[in-house]
């Protein structure tokens, strides 16, 4: 994994700081999948990593990434308190079949700093051999702090694809804090098993937009548990998912209110064809003013919707199109 | 030209529900149809949109024959049609909607461009979703404006004022009345309100599936006067 590239770069001198990395064509194509393109690398740091190694790191002044020493694979990222407006780009790419892998990255994001972190991971092979890769994130966010995550994850290539995707993530938010988590999977995944666990303190927010397609017979499990731990925290869950085919998902979310606090979980599926989706919603309320929803819905697009694509001169195929990349955002 | 000829529509549980219509509308014309609740108005313009096949009859707009053709045909070859109830489109934005419109990307100006024709403060919706932070007449006016931005051969209107306020009520009579005074499309709009009645060039009133009366504002108007709810298929047909 920590193998650095020899060549010294004149950041300044690349448009896409990724251009000038030794990688391969194919990781160039999931990078560019999983929105990576970093213009300013003076604002930027970034661990770039493929096959299991590592294809590049960069660190800023305020954002520095620390391999593990603890004899884990992964990094930590430490992010100076109070920066404003810098990024952190940590794809893992995985082209070779046969990878089986467990990362370790740990965000530790100090009092006041507000940094957008893109993350995820791209799998595209060319044999039927399973490629498995489970990123473990935690995100210490320290108080005041703010935190856009955007998460994205792909599977691609050639042949009968076995592709695994297990994110972990874990969030600590401390006083004030804020973390907003976009993550995507959108197909090519046959297989994901995804939890999201955190501990909300007081007058901190967790929010969670998360989108997922499955079809023919993928199948995708997402577990939410949140406690809701300080005075007036919050979280927000929202999980909008496509099951196609015969693919199949399982939502599950817990979201525990210890204090006087908010909390809103949704989810909305579409099913096409003979996709199932099983969603179970749990609340608990442990203390009095604990304000806690939840709303779920399951269904088919509606046929108005259809209807009305179609007069606008779509044609059937490409009105559901339109409206599951709408649902799902990615319009 | 629209061209109705012997449309008569039934489902399994329910006959007539329209009822041999015939009617020809030209190009630039403006006929609005009214009449009772259920007498078969949505279902005469869903017909002609191709939402709903007739059981009989034939629908020619100039000297294509729209009858065996499915929606997306129709639209492309120049039918839009304005819902009574706006549909709600979780995930898309307004900007998303008007796009798809227009068959291009277009950009903030432009939509902005398109929005303001029907009252909206453009910049703050072009990114609001077209879902439940939307108000019924909000979304309404996004539906009318989806359609007004179409140039097509013929605008089909459902209840248009329907779930819109009194202030945007009149921008939208004189939005029909630019378009009457602007398009050379033939334009269908089903309405009650008098003034929206009071743009048309001719009136039909459709009762118990059946066209009752057809004919200029002069000549219906009286009709409707006096007794609007009295319509059936025994009153003489197109006068």
């Amino acid at each position: 994994m920590d193998n650095l590239p020899t060549t010294p770069v004149d950041l300044k001198k690349v448009k896409n700081i990724l251009d000038s990395l030794p990688i391969s064509a194919t990781t160039r194509e999931i990078l560019a999948g999983l929105d990576c393109h970093i213009p300013d690398p003076e604002r930027t740091a970034y661990n770039i990593r493929e096959n299991s190694r590592c294809a590049g790191r960069h660190s800023t002044a305020e954002i520095q990434i620390v391999p593990k020493t603890d004899g884990k694979s992964g990094v930590d990222v430490y992010v100076a308190a109070g920066t404003v407006d810098q990024s952190v780009y940590i794809p893992a790419c995985i082209s070779q079949s046969g990878v089986d892998e467990d990362v370790y990255n740990d965000f530790h994001v100090g009092a006041g700093a507000r940094v957008k972190i893109i993350a995820g991971c791209g799998i595209h092979t060319h044999s039927n051999e399973k490629s498995r890769h489970s990123g473990i994130h935690n995100f210490y966010l320290e108080a005041g702090a703010r935190v856009i995550y955007v998460e994205k994850h792909l599977g691609g290539g050639v042949g009968r694809h076995n592709v695994q995707i297990d994110p972990i993530t874990h969030c600590e938010l401390a006083e004030g804090s804020y973390l907003e988590m976009d993550t995507v999977q959108i197909g090519g995944v046959d297989d994901s098993r995804r939890l999201t666990t955190g501990t909300v303190g007081a007058g901190a927010s967790l929010v969670v937009k998360e989108s997922l397609l499955t079809e023919l017979e993928q199948r995708t499990t997402t577990d939410f548990n949140i406690t809701l731990a300080g005075a007036d925290s919050s979280v927000e869950l929202a999980s909008r998912s496509v099951a196609k085919d015969d693919s199949y998902q399982e939502y599950t979310s817990i979201i525990v209110g210890d204090n006087a606090c908010k909390g809103h979980s949704a989810c909305d599926a579409i099913l096409v064809g003979r996709g199932r989706v099983d969603a179970t919603p749990t609340l608990r309320a442990n203390h009095p003013d604990a304000q806690l929803i939840h709303e779920a819905a399951i269904g088919k697009i509606a046929g108005d919707q259809i209807i009305k694509l179609q007069t606008l001169g779509l044609t059937e195929a490409e009105a559901e199109q339109k409206i599951i990349d709408g649902f799902l955002r990615t319009l | 030209m629209l061209k109705l000829s012997n449309i008569s529509y039934d489902i399994p549980d329910r006959e007539g529900i329209l009822k041999d219509i015939n009617m020809e509308i030209g190009s630039g014309e403006m006929v609005v149809v009214t009449g009772p609740n259920g007498g078969g108005k949505t279902s005469l313009i869903r017909a002609i949109a191709g939402v709903i096949r007739p059981s009989l009859g034939e629908i020619w707009l100039d000297d294509t024959d729209l009858t065996e053709l499915g929606i997306t045909e129709r639209a492309n070859a120049g039918v839009a049609y304005s819902f009574q109830n706006p549909v709600r489109f979780k995930g898309f934005r307004v900007r998303d909607l008007i796009r798809i419109a227009a068959k291009r990307r277009l950009n903030d100006q432009e939509i902005c461009q398109v929005l303001s024709r029907v009252g909206l403060c453009a910049r703050s919706y072009i990114d609001r979703e077209v879902d439940a932070g939307l108000s019924g007449g909000e979304l309404k006016r996004i539906e009318i404006a989806t359609v007004l931005m179409r140039k097509v051969k013929l605008y089909l209107f459902d209840e248009p004022e329907a779930g819109i306020d009194l202030w945007s009520f009149g921008h939208l009579v004189e939005i029909f009345s630019e378009l009457r005074r602007e398009s050379d499309a033939t334009i269908i709009i089903i309405s009650h309100q008098e003034r929206i009645i009071n743009l048309a060039d001719r009136l039909a009133v459709l009762a118990d599936g059946c066209l009752t009366h057809f004919g200029t504002r002069d000549e219906i108007l009286p009709h409707l006067h006096i007794r609007p709810f009295s319509f059936s298929c025994q009153t003489d047909g197109a006068e």
